[in-house]
């Protein structure tokens, strides 16, 4: 009995590792098929793969700007990644990461330009939570709609993205237009922010006189995304409010006959995811630009950032920590593309091919490894219950025992 | 936990959401929007346009009140006393009409009456919305109603076309968010093939056949979104997003790699106007003198309607998009049926792209659908996943984008954005089930596998 006992437990130990192992495989697997079918497409257009390769590396992590470049490119994505992981946990798909991007940096930008100096140090983390609160705001919208309305998440995000474009179109072109600057080169912008209001920047000491990062633009914002990443883990996995979010997420009747209140959890998911892209939104603002500018374009303000951040939520394993290298594997692709584009003269664009491609890939291949090893591991696991069922000392003959597994 | 449990159970506002849900109804939100708009119109009209405002610079009659002249071609036009207009719509139609639908209703058949009254006096508010806007703006001027309607029609295409291309999708059971992607693609595409293709062949050829590269574009990245979301079941949401991402990625790489070195010429498709029917007065120059993809809109629009419901193919379609798996228990082979859908979904979505590089702009830039593919989206979910609804919301999100030119040339003080955020507020409220109700096909958005 004990012996048997025994063997079913290392048999789920071993099942678990497996499936680790096979979570974390195909991202790999995934990673490589797209770069080899990117390749091919290098190789079309007469480059070296190879050496595209190591001019990307090279541009993303060559030298220590080009490291930082790579991380400020990740902060944002990072922080919208972290949201999506609650969403996605809670069984929400977020879309919406651009529009509640625009509405936190909007809403945080405002305040802080309204607040101006009299704050001092404090404007930041003021502005910030108003950012947070904006977009929590828009993106708890849409969770709202979903769960007292029964709208479709995807398609309200979607839409509030295209809302809060306009909006943005509409607020910098006219109530928040820099009125110092209004109408020079034709770029909707709000005034600058007060340098009290900026994030300062980040760079490590090395002892000494020496700091990395120093010189770079890197700013404290990689913080706040770290910062965050802990607090939604810690969220997720520690606190009932986390349990509740991730049981509606895995089965929502399930988690609605324990008693859990399954629309105000659906609304708290898509709050927090919403208030951490709108975090996104303010950092982009108070660490990187300075003031909220667009060109015009959805992509103009948020260079995508809600969209990558689903990405790497996904490749992230849709753990908050795991967002962070997976945001800055992103940005590194993305700042290593530039360098693509002047070393071999291939436009910096192939960079979002590549990001789809990955996606294509892992999001395929996953799925596919997965479930037929899930499939033989549960055909495994199916004989070895069978066997401990048997008595393991039978009087019962063979012939018996064949008779009764003809009956399932 | 167990405490939590039971508290959470005890104020589940379950029932109580019923109740103040319930008391929204759609003549309700209709009536008191209609209130609003008539006060809005009596009060700005008056204020703006009444006895003692400033007048100069605006059209007067006689009398010395503030004029819409309507035309509608060269000879025909429509002289309206703006201020009269406007109050008496207001006060008759819009305000009188809310506050009967918003009137408690006496139980029995006088209640059922006063139902029937107030739907028809909204629908008839409705139908008065747009000329009644258009009357307001132009105070004092006069402004071009064909045209506008004309504008309206034309820039309703992509709309339309992308709703279409969304309901054959999800009719069978595939939600297709990629639509904007493969639109995007199509134009890149087609354009990038009409650019190769331009010192070879006519001009007119090479169009064609740029729109014949838009078309097959579209379907090849439904393919993807096929084999992605049928073959291995991923989430169609995701493969729709990472379409519309790559998308993005492939069309730019391809002006860049493609477009700037070559010498681009703003060629576009040729206008083709139909005899006779174009002569008839109004409506012959608004449907009847259009360019090749503007007409094929219509085809698809008919076509769509036939095959989804009086053909063997469309009730399939319908079976497999409502329960797949009592249509596979009769014989529909659900992932094939699902396969051709979402391919043919792509193939309009490509044409829907051409409309924007080759019919419209002869120049392709990055990200020029800029969300149509999304109001078409729109479009298809306000008209309930019908492809006459569709087109419907179509007409309605292209004449607000129609509106929003037509302000910025009569200065009206309403920003543009505003009217291009109309369709997606009004598609959101139409999800809320507050307007109509919206349901999407069953198993639309559910991957099909086989027990």
């Amino acid at each position: 009995m004990t012996s048997s006992n025994d063997s079913r437990f290392s048999s789920s130990i071993l099942v678990a590792w497996l499936n680790r192992f096979l979570d974390a495989m195909p991202l790999l697997i995934a990673l490589v098929l797209a770069l080899l079918v990117a390749s091919i497409l290098l190789l079309a257009l007469d480059a070296n793969p190879i050496t595209a390769y190591a001019a990307m590396f090279e541009g993303a992590f060559g030298s220590e700007n080009a490291t930082a470049e790579t991380l400020v490119r990740a902060i944002p994505i990072m922080l919208v990644a972290i949201g999506i992981t609650v969403a996605f946990r809670g069984g929400v798909i977020n879309i919406g990461g651009e529009g509640q991007m625009i509405a936190g940096a909007l809403f945080g930008t405002w305040v802080v330009l309204r607040i101006g100096d009299s704050f001092g140090v404090w404007s930041i983390p003021v502005s910030l939570l108003a950012a947070f609160a904006a977009g929590g705001l828009f993106g708890g919208l849409a969770g709202f709609l979903k769960a007292y309305f029964g709208v479709n998440e995807i398609l309200s995000t979607i839409m509030l993205n295209q809302v809060a474009v306009q909006m943005m179109n509409f607020l910098l072109n006219g109530p928040m237009l820099d009125p110092a600057d209004a109408g020079v080169n034709n770029i909707p912008k709000t005034a600058r922010i007060a340098s009290a209001a900026q994030l300062p920047r980040l760079a490590f000491p090395l002892g000494g006189e020496a700091a990395l990062f120093d010189r770079t633009r890197l700013h404290t914002g990689l913080l706040v995304a770290v910062l965050l990443a802990v607090i939604i883990y810690i969220i997720l996995w520690q606190t009932t409010i986390g349990y509740r979010i991730r049981a509606v997420g895995q089965n929502e009747h399930a988690a609605r006959y324990a008693g859990i209140n399954v629309e105000r959890q659906t609304v708290l998911a898509m709050f927090l995811a919403g208030g951490a892209a709108g975090l996104a939104g303010a950092v982009q603002v108070l660490g990187l630009q300075y003031r909220l500018q667009t060109d015009g374009s959805p992509a103009g303000f948020t260079a995508n950032a809600g969209f990558n951040g689903i990405v790497a939520a996904l490749f992230g394993g849709l753990n908050p920590l795991g967002a962070i290298p997976a945001s800055a594997f992103f940005g590194a692709l993305l700042v290593g593309a530039r360098r693509i584009q002047t070393e071999l003269g291939v436009s910096s664009s192939i960079v979002l091919v590549i990001n789809g491609l990955i996606v294509v890939f892992v999001v395929s291949s996953q799925l596919f490894v997965r479930r037929r090893v899930r499939q033989r591991l549960s055909a495994l696991m199916n004989e070895d219950a069978q066997n401990t069922e048997k008595p393991p000392d039978s009087s019962l003959d063979a012939t018996t025992v064949k008779a009764e597994g003809g009956h399932d | 936990m167990v405490s939590a449990t039971t508290t959470a159970r005890a104020d589940a506002p379950i029932i109580e959401t019923k109740t103040w849900r319930d008391s929204i109804t759609r003549p309700r939100i209709f009536s008191v929007f209609f209130i609003l708009i008539g006060l809005w119109m009596v009060l700005s009209v008056t204020s703006n346009y009444g006895a003692d405002a400033d007048l100069s610079g605006l059209d007067v009659n006689e009398a010395g009140r503030v004029i819409t002249t309507l035309t509608f071609n060269a000879t025909q036009s429509l002289t309206i006393d703006t201020v009269t207009y406007a109050t008496v719509v207001g006060i008759v139609f819009y305000i009188l009409g809310g506050v009967v639908g918003l009137l408690p209703r006496p139980a029995g058949e006088l209640g059922q009456r006063l139902d029937r009254v107030t739907k028809y006096w909204l629908f008839v508010n409705g139908i008065l919305f747009i000329p009644t806007i258009m009357i307001i703006a132009a105070a004092g001027n006069s402004t071009n109603f064909t045209v506008l309607l004309q504008t309206s029609m034309r820039l309703a295409t992509p709309i339309v076309i992308g709703a279409l291309s969304g309901i054959w999708a999800e009719r069978s059971g595939v939600v297709n968010i990629a639509i904007e992607g493969m639109m995007l693609t199509g134009a890149g595409v087609g354009f990038v093939v009409f650019t190769l293709v331009a010192g070879t062949v006519p001009t007119s050829t090479g169009l064609w056949l740029g729109v014949l590269a838009a078309v097959l574009s579209g379907g090849f990245m439904a393919a993807l979104h096929a084999w992605l979301s049928i073959t291995f079941r991923t989430d169609q949401i995701v493969s729709g997003t990472v379409i519309n991402i790559m998308a993005l990625g492939l069309t730019s790489f391809l002006r860049r790699q493609v477009l700037l070195s070559s010498e681009a010429g703003r060629e576009t498709l040729q206008q083709i106007r139909i005899p006779v029917l174009a002569d008839i007065p109004i409506l012959g120059e608004i449907f009847f003198n259009g360019k090749p993809i503007f007409y094929a809109m219509f085809i698809l629009l008919i076509a769509t309607h036939i095959i989804l419901f009086y053909t063997r193919w469309g009730l399939r379609t319908r079976a497999v998009g409502e329960n797949p798996h009592a249509a596979d228990t009769l014989g529909i082979n659900v992932l094939r049926n699902r396969w051709i859908n979402v391919l043919i979904s792509g193939l309009i979505a490509g044409l829907g792209g051409a409309w924007f590089s080759l019919e419209t702009n002869g120049s392709f830039e990055d990200g020029m659908t800029s969300g149509r593919g999304f109001i078409g989206l729109a479009a298809m979910i306000f008209g309930k996943w019908m492809p006459f609804g569709a087109f419907g919301g179509g007409v309605l999100f292209g004449f607000s984008d129609a509106l929003g030119l037509r302000f910025q040339i009569l200065n009206v003080n309403i920003p543009e954005q505003f009217l291009q955020m109309t369709p997606f507020v009004v598609t959101m409220v139409v999800l809320a089930g507050l307007v109509g109700k919206a349901t999407p096909p069953k198993a639309d958005g559910i991957p099909y596998e086989k027990e």
